[in-house]
């Protein structure tokens, strides 16, 4: 068998996250992890440290202190302050080294997945990638990640005991962020690390970023699938009405009737709203997985056999086409009212 | 200027929607269940076609997986590749990351030169994209993930590749030999080239490797090489819904809907 870089004996009961920075802000799904990582690290009195790297950001310290890191572990270096994978992984590694953490926590973001597989490799460790829930077994120091089943309806429990440090992935959406301790302290490290220009090895020449949009946090989900025939411009009136985000199932987004962006499901977004409306939808369980956890589900579908209603609150067996002008109608009546 | 060689990274999956889960094994019931390339490797694939159109190159197609995935990814080489490398052995069965992307590594090292290395962002049964930058660790190479355009400049030995971002995208410069992880649907698939067809599914040869044909550490490939272990399956929860049918024409339909969004949303 293959030896991690260090053993489960010479770990640390230590839970790390890596602190993403987005727009210079913390990316959402770093919070979450912060916050399950305390909640998990607590019971077992781990402590839960928070990997900050970037160019002059020693700043975001306090506000991950305040999310449940106890520790922040900081390396400040000017060739950080762009993510290229090869720099990251190269400095995150001499951290670890020192650190030996028994748990690594990433967002599975694009660049937290593009690091975390280079890094496995390199600590010669397992993966959990895309984590549905993540249990500390304390007795033993074993992390277990869940992770949904090829196609749904199974979940796997995975470990890798005999290597370090346990890796997961989580996608944003799945945990909750706490709400922040203003006053918590926390101790801040700061490592000196060896980087040099020649380690960074992609240049990014341009970037664009228009007004993304963060399914996550959607506190209305409008959600459209085969039945809606490409219609999605009723739909962004009706979200428009709730202050709702439009989603879509995997089909109408590979015809190209909305942006990739807005897939919900297993490999799409997990979104937690209020409620999710789902129009046109069978409800195929890797939809299912991106808005199980929505407190009301209700679901539109003219086969009265349709899986999704298994999962709805409220189930409606109508053609979603004469729904929806009928439903935008009343609310759109309401909102008149009530600015009248 | 020598041809760009290109190695694509390719696997074959079960068809999602054909996939059942046995409620009492748990277990994956493939039996009918028909098989397809990875799509996302057809998107790589097709990325490598691409940059062949417009300049030389050599594309070959890596696997890893039993041997019924030649007949199916024989595909490939009638669409435009050029040869077609299968690492086929027990041996390398039950592999998570860290061995499959070692597995490959070692045959990309058998391959010998390259240029590029194309795969698709994640496959349909794992999902979970930690492939390409495993295997650009492997190589001691650097990755560029989720792209949808390649171009590539020979004689200064770069390539430039846009890059999906949440909300928009980067151009990242990157020097060759390089790893890249193509963007599902970033690209049509070309269909196969008549002419290639008689060659492609009879003539042309496939090279088939087990792990004595390639360099290998028994301890760091298939079941045994793999620190992930399975340490338990269960059923998900589902959780229980009211399930309550609201009837009626759809304006009073429409009425119930927004009643209880008031009561939601309020």
């Amino acid at each position: 068998m293959v030896a991690s870089l260090y053993a489960p004996s010479e770990a640390k009961k230590a839970l790390w996250v890596f602190l993403e920075i987005e727009g210079g802000d913390f990316a959402g799904v770093s919070i979450e992890l912060l916050s399950k990582g305390r909640d998990l690290a607590g019971k077992a009195g781990w402590t839960v440290c928070g990997l900050l790297l970037g160019n002059d950001v020693s700043d975001l310290a306090n506000q991950a202190y305040s999310y449940g890191a106890d520790e922040v572990w900081l390396i400040d270096h000017p060739l950080l302050g762009e993510f290229d994978v090869c720099g990251y992984s190269h400095v995150t590694m001499q951290a670890i080294k020192v650190g030996k953490p028994s748990v690594f926590l990433l967002g599975a973001t694009p660049n937290g997945r593009d690091l975390a597989g280079r890094l496995a490799v390199r600590l010669r460790t397992g993966l959990n990638a895309d984590c549905t829930d993540l249990i500390l077994d304390e007795d033993r120091g074993v992390l277990i990640s869940e992770v949904t089943g090829f196609g749904g309806g199974v979940i796997a429990l995975l470990e890798s005991a005999e290597h370090c440090p346990q890796m997961s992935t989580v996608r944003p959406g799945v945990f909750v962020a706490n709400e922040p301790e203003d006053n918590r302290q926390g101790e801040l490290v700061n490592m000196k690390v060896k980087l040099k220009k020649a380690d960074i090895r992609s240049t990014v020449v341009e970037r664009h970023v228009g007004e993304g949009v963060d399914l996550t946090q959607a506190p209305v989900l409008i959600c459209g699938g085969r039945g809606i025939d490409g219609d999605f411009e009723i739909l962004r009136e009706l979200a428009a009405l709730v202050d709702g985000e439009v989603g879509a199932t995997r089909p109408p987004v590979d015809e190209g009737h909305i942006e990739r962006e807005r897939q919900v499901g297993q490999t799409g977004v997990v979104c937690r709203p209020k409620v999710a409306l789902n129009f046109g939808i069978s409800g195929a369980f890797h939809f299912i997985v991106g808005i199980q956890d929505a407190e009301t589900i209700i679901a539109i579908n003219t086969d009265p056999e349709a899986p999704i209603f298994e999962h709805a609150d409220y189930c409606i067996v109508e053609n979603a086409h004469k729904i929806l002008p009928e439903l935008i109608k009343v609310l759109r009546r309401e909102r008149e009212s009530i600015h009248a | 200027m020598p041809d760009l060689e290109i190695v694509v990274c390719m696997k074959v999956v079960p068809k999602s929607e054909e996939v059942r889960v046995d409620t009492e094994t748990l277990l994956l019931e493939r039996t009918g269940v028909r098989s397809e390339i990875n799509p996302p490797d057809m998107n790589a694939l097709e990325m490598a076609l691409t940059l062949k159109d417009d300049q030389p190159a050599r594309i070959s197609i890596l696997s890893m997986g039993p041997p019924f995935f030649e007949p199916v990814l024989r595909v490939g080489l009638a669409m435009g590749a050029e040869r077609f490398f299968l690492m086929s052995d027990r041996e390398f069965a039950g592999a998570d990351t860290l061995a499959t992307t070692y597995t490959l590594a070692q045959g990309i090292g058998k391959i010998g030169k390259f240029d590029l290395i194309l795969c698709g962002e994640e496959s349909a049964d794992g999902a979970t994209g930690q492939v390409p930058p495993g295997l650009a660790e492997w190589l001691d190479l650097p990755q560029v993930t989720l792209a949808t355009e390649l171009s590539v400049d020979q004689k200064k030995r770069i390539a430039r590749v846009r890059r999906e971002i949440k909300g928009g995208y980067e151009i990242h410069e990157v020097k060759l030999p390089t790893v890249i992880s193509v963007k599902t649907a970033s690209n049509e698939p070309r269909f196969i080239d008549f002419h290639r067809k008689l060659w492609a599914f009879e003539e042309a040869e496939v090279v088939i490797w087990s792990h004595a044909d390639v360099d290998v550490e028994h301890g760091y490939i298939g079941l045994t090489g793999s620190p992930t272990v399975v340490a338990g399956l269960r059923e998900a929860e589902v959780r229980e819904r009211r399930k309550e049918f609201l009837r009626g024409s759809p304006e009073e339909v429409a009425k119930e809907i927004a009643k209880r969004l008031r009561g939601i949303l309020n």
